[in-house]
């Protein structure tokens, strides 16, 4: 392995100085992926800045009703913690259903949303990927891709991404919170990742060497009933085939307020913006809600062997706004 | 049988595992952490096309990184004599008969720095056209001579083709297995060191012995000059029941650099250089009368094998032992392409053989609208079908009834899609199970000493099962003495010569030699007229002769496999809710390790039921699921309620303690049980496995929807 430098930060400013002071480095938070990938050789940073002494640890109620979540909180504990279960059941079963327990001990917050794809011609450095090294050409595509993308992919990458806590997020409303050389900023969620376009490389919109200092859950889902459903090959320790979380509300009989996101379908979650706007304002009935996914799916494109993933992804929606629907649809 | 453990007779009870508590704390030792003074590390290079040679290598800038002591490619390692293994001839000329074959092996000072070096080696190939892909059509196709195990390719009775065409029912159906790995929890590892000219090797094998033999063919060196050791292992599922290159790789670094060397393969590399099972496509036609009765027999399997040796998953053999067909046709057939070399698995041949006979059993059974228990029941052979000959015990029907009435088999609704649970398909299923008795001989010997204890000394090889414990059993119960009185030695070259631990045969053999010598010693001890001596009082057994004798009886253990899965149609996922077993397999010697056997056999058979299964990427030529997040074995969320049970049966024609093989049949069966059930459940044949969402979904839906409409 190449050698590298290792860095421990006392504070957020004094981890984004080290970082602007050395090329090539790369923040440390639980490792579970970063070290990993480093092992691989797929990432060889030139230097370590350890974040986890960091005090970004903390679930806190904010005075308006949202909750704000430091970014080294640990899976496990964000999905134990009484509030999220509370308040947005999606986001604690997201976590859960992730990894396993030991990973789940480790992984932080902000790691999940910057864990890398799990495509496996990403992680061998004997082949070629755009991801990796930009102009190699996408080995998956002429490769085995089974769990790839069928929506937003590119002739460039179809990878996705595999974190089940971003497609909670996503639905949620929350934002990402950053901070860098520039200061501190936020990002939706559902605009955090990506689509591959001509830069795989870029798997989401933060800028080099900005931190993600938190996530924040707002008010405005909070306590809406809400689900997060994930298909998989084994019962644990699993990455998704497809997932789907969603949010719904509905007054006077109709649809006004509704989340819907897709994890394991593209590179980023995908949240469902057509199917959404066709169910706000119409009653919650199965006729609205094959409507809408339809509408969102009929984008999809499949490469061949995941072709499943479309009828998966599908089925898994209905079947979570089913369960959301204030009444048993019809 | 006098031994006792206070209440129980020590034969048979459920004594523990012997190195348990090393294991659990830590402290017992694997081949990899045997850390003596300038210990080096060495790294492979696999190579990174499928077919093709090396054209250069250059070692430069490996060379340069601090650390490094080494790069042994095919220009300079050590030359090797002719090995009976091909997988063993690394690094002596530049061919690339497959992606992933080691081009090179850099030792270093630190493992990281060995790491470091590979990545740094350069190399360049002329690489050539590859095929990975297995059709049965495929125009390379051919029959072999033999399959594994020595076992004719093609065995025929009667006129199957006729008697299929004039039979009143017929099932003519294909099922597809892929590539399984073994991936055992230690990989593949060995430390070697070269002691003025005696070869000092600590290895994750499943037989020291073999290694030795392979060592000693390869370095040209007499026996007596190698010492091979391997006291614990960390699994190996057939993967370590050949030597591997990481013995050979470990041998040559540490001649040419002088140092010990250490060589313990990384995960990923594991699928291409340790083997595999091999993929296997299977053809069944079954043709019965009216009343069940089998009339013709016929099961054609297409396998493949690498380009540098020719091995043959033996998958058509067990139609060979299982049922009454008077036409009766077993054939494999095999590709060789430019893929890894695949090698033992876990009940090789059985094991996918089984999933495709019992699979098309149950399509039988529900084509005649017969139960499935009833009809294996009504095609009980009197005589081993192939070579006539009586078995020597044959309890099949005993555990299929056994297993019926305890899973509760008679309450079953036998509709397709009659249980269903809200989004859920409940479905029930049953198969049956085999596998071969095998034994070989092995010496051993037992010493009385003058503290009152006893030594056994025998090169078994302990890799996981409780083979320690279950030999001391075995002599404390020949000697008439309690068990902790009894001390054993195992897994090394140095101790009395015994075979390795495979197909099932290990406690058999080894156990057959322990129980010689420890009765010849219990007898020189009657006639002893004073105390023991110092030097304690020997006697030693070698049961070549006996162990390898031809019986004259087809002996095998048999068992019968039931589960329960739930099928969920949103998503196609399936889960076993439970799992029995039940065995006929002679003595069971120790019932705590045994049923870890049993238990463990039914959990690798859901794996290959439901997670299990690898690809061949036609692009690049490898496993394209090469680590533990891709390769799905089970996790404990899916395991959740298995049950393994076993009938007493006496069996005077085995060995002296009169048991069979248990390693192996657990797994033979049980995807064909769990797929059954899947069929109960939906309604729906899948045959090809694993039956992971993607596959049961397309057949739900298809089964909902006429094809050509989206959704469903």
């Amino acid at each position: 392995m190449k050698p590298f430098a290792y860095v421990r930060a006392g504070s957020v400013e004094e981890a984004t100085d080290a970082f602007a002071a050395r090329p090539g480095a790369r923040y440390l938070g639980g490792g579970t992926n970063l070290v990993d990938l480093m092992k691989l050789g797929v990432e060889t940073p030139a230097a370590l800045i350890d974040i986890t002494r960091l005090p970004l640890d903390a679930v806190e109620p904010l005075p308006d009703g949202s909750l704000r979540v430091g970014a080294l909180v640990r899976n496990s504990d964000l999905a134990a913690h009484p509030a999220v279960r509370d308040r947005y059941p999606a986001l604690s079963q997201a976590l859960l259903a992730g990894a396993s327990g030991q990973l789940r001990n480790a992984a932080t917050t902000g790691g999940n949303l910057l864990q890398r794809t799990r495509c496996p011609y990403f992680q061998d450095i004997s082949k070629p990927c755009n991801k990796r090294e930009p102009g190699t050409g996408c080995g998956a595509l002429r490769g085995v891709h089974r769990d790839h993308a069928v929506l937003g992919h590119s002739p460039h990458c179809v990878a996705t991404h595999p974190s089940d806590l971003a497609v909670a997020l996503a639905a949620l409303d929350a934002r990402v919170e950053l901070y860098g050389p520039e200061g501190g900023r936020s990002l939706s969620a559902a605009d955090f990742h990506r689509l591959p376009g001509t830069r795989p490389e870029q798997d989401t919109e933060i800028r080099p060497g900005e931190l993600i200092t938190g996530v924040l859950l707002p008010a405005a889902t909070a306590g809406l009933p809400s689900v997060y459903r994930k298909a998989r090959d084994r019962a644990s320790y699993a990455f998704a085939l497809a997932s789907v979380a969603a949010v719904l509300h509905c007054s006077d009989g109709v649809v006004d307020r509704v989340g819907l996101a897709f994890g394991a379908l593209a590179h980023r979650p995908w949240r469902a913006r057509r199917a959404e706007e066709a169910l706000l304002g119409v009653a919650p009935t199965a006729a609205a809600f094959e409507h809408a996914v339809d509408l969102e799916l009929a984008a999809a494109e499949p490469l061949g062997e995941n072709a499943y993933k479309v009828p998966l992804a599908r089925r898994l929606a209905l079947d979570v706004l089913g369960r959301l629907a204030p009444v048993s649809p019809i | 049988m006098t031994g006792t453990t206070g209440t129980e007779t020590v034969l048979g009870a459920p004594a523990e595992r012997r190195e348990g508590r090393e294991k659990v704390t830590g402290t017992a030792r694997y081949a990899a952490e045997y850390d003596g003074p300038a210990r080096a590390h060495a790294w492979p290079v696999p190579a990174t096309v499928a077919r093709g040679r090396v054209t250069a290598v250059d070692a430069g800038p490996a060379l340069a990184l601090p650390g490094v002591l080494a790069v042994l490619t095919h220009e300079n390692a050590p030359r090797l004599a002719e090995p009976d293994d091909p997988i063993l001839a690394v690094l002596q000329n530049p061919r690339v008969p497959h992606r992933g074959w080691f081009v090179a092996l850099v030792v270093a000072e630190s493992l990281e720095a060995a790491r470091e070096g590979a990545d740094a080696v350069r190399v360049a190939y002329e690489a050539e056209p590859h095929d990975v892909t297995l059709t049965a059509s495929h125009p390379d196709a051919y029959t072999p001579e033999n399959a594994n195990g020595g076992y004719p390719a093609v065995r025929e009775h009667g006129d199957p083709d006729a008697a299929f065409a004039a039979a009143e029912v017929r099932v003519d159906v294909e099922y597809r297995v892929p590539p399984l790995h073994n991936h055992p929890m230690e990989p593949h590892a060995s430390t070697a060191r070269w002691d003025e000219g005696h070869l000092v090797v600590r290895t994750s094998s499943q037989g020291t012995g073999p290694v030795r033999a392979a060592l000693a063919k390869v370095f040209e060196l007499p026996e007596e000059r190698i010492t091979v050791s391997a006291e614990h292992v960390g699994g190996g599922f057939g993967s370590k029941g050949t030597p591997r290159p990481d013995v050979v790789l470990a041998a040559m670094a540490a001649r040419h650099t002088g140092r010990t060397v250490t060589v313990a393969f990384p995960r990923r590399r594991l699928p291409a250089v340790v083997g595999h099972r091999a993929p296997t496509l299977h053809r069944l036609r079954l043709g019965a009368g009216r009343d069940g009765g089998l009339v013709s027999l016929s099961h054609e399997v297409t396998t493949h094998s690498s380009r540098i040796k020719e091995f043959v998953e033996q998958a058509a053999v067990p139609a060979r032992v299982m049922y009454a067909a008077p036409h009766l046709r077993s054939v494999h057939r095999v590709v060789r392409l430019d893929v890894p070399t695949p090698s033992w698995m876990r009940a090789p041949g059985e094991s996918p053989g089984m999933y495709a006979l019992e699979s098309a059993m149950d399509e039988l059974a529900a084509e005649l609208g017969v139960d499935p228990v009833e009809l294996r029941v009504r095609n009980e052979p009197a005589a081993d079908p192939d070579t006539g000959r009586p078995f020597s015990s044959r309890h099949l029907v005993e555990c299929l009834r056994e297993g019926a009435r305890r899973f509760g088999w008679a309450a079953r609704d036998p509709r397709p899609r009659s249980g269903a649970a809200g989004a859920l398909l409940i479905g029930t299923g049953v198969a049956a199970a085999t596998y071969p008795v095998m034994a070989a001989p092995s010496r051993a010997s037992a010493w009385a000493l003058p503290d009152g204890t006893f030594l056994v000394r025998v090169n078994a090889t302990d890799i996981g099962t409780g083979a320690r414990t279950v030999l001391a059993q075995v002599a404390a119960d020949a000697l008439g003495v309690p068990l902790d009185r009894v001390g054993i030695e195992v897994g090394s070259t140095e101790l009395p010569a015994a075979p390795l631990a495979g197909g099932s045969s290990g406690t058999a053999s080894w156990g057959w030699a322990v129980h010689e010598a420890c009765a010849r010693l219990a007898d020189r001890l009657t006639t002893l007229p004073g105390p023991v001596p110092e030097a304690g009082l020997g006697a030693h057994a070698d049961t070549a002769g006996q162990a390898d004798a031809e019986s004259r009886y087809s002996r095998h253990a048999f068992g019968a496999h039931f589960a329960e899965v739930a099928v969920d149609t949103v998503t196609g996922e399936v889960r076993v809710r439970r799992m029995l077993g039940v065995y006929a397999a002679g003595r069971i010697l120790n019932a705590r390790t045994a049923r870890s056997q049993f238990v463990g056999g039914m959990t690798m058979g859901l794996g290959m039921a439901l997670t299990e299964g690898s690809h061949l990427d036609p692009a690049f030529g490898d496993f394209a699921e090469s680590d533990l997040a891709s390769y799905h074995v089970p996790a404990h969320a899916d395991v959740t309620d298995i049950e393994a049970h076993w009938l007493q049966e006496d069996d005077p024609h085995l060995n002296p303690m009169g048991s069979k093989g248990i390693g192996e049949i657990g797994i033979v069966g049980s995807a064909a049980a769990i797929g059954n059930a899947v069929h109960h459940a939906t309604g729906i044949r899948f045959r090809e496995l694993p039956l992971t969402p993607d596959r049961v979904l397309t057949g739900l839906l298809a089964h909902e929807a006429p094809p050509g409409t989206f959704g469903g």
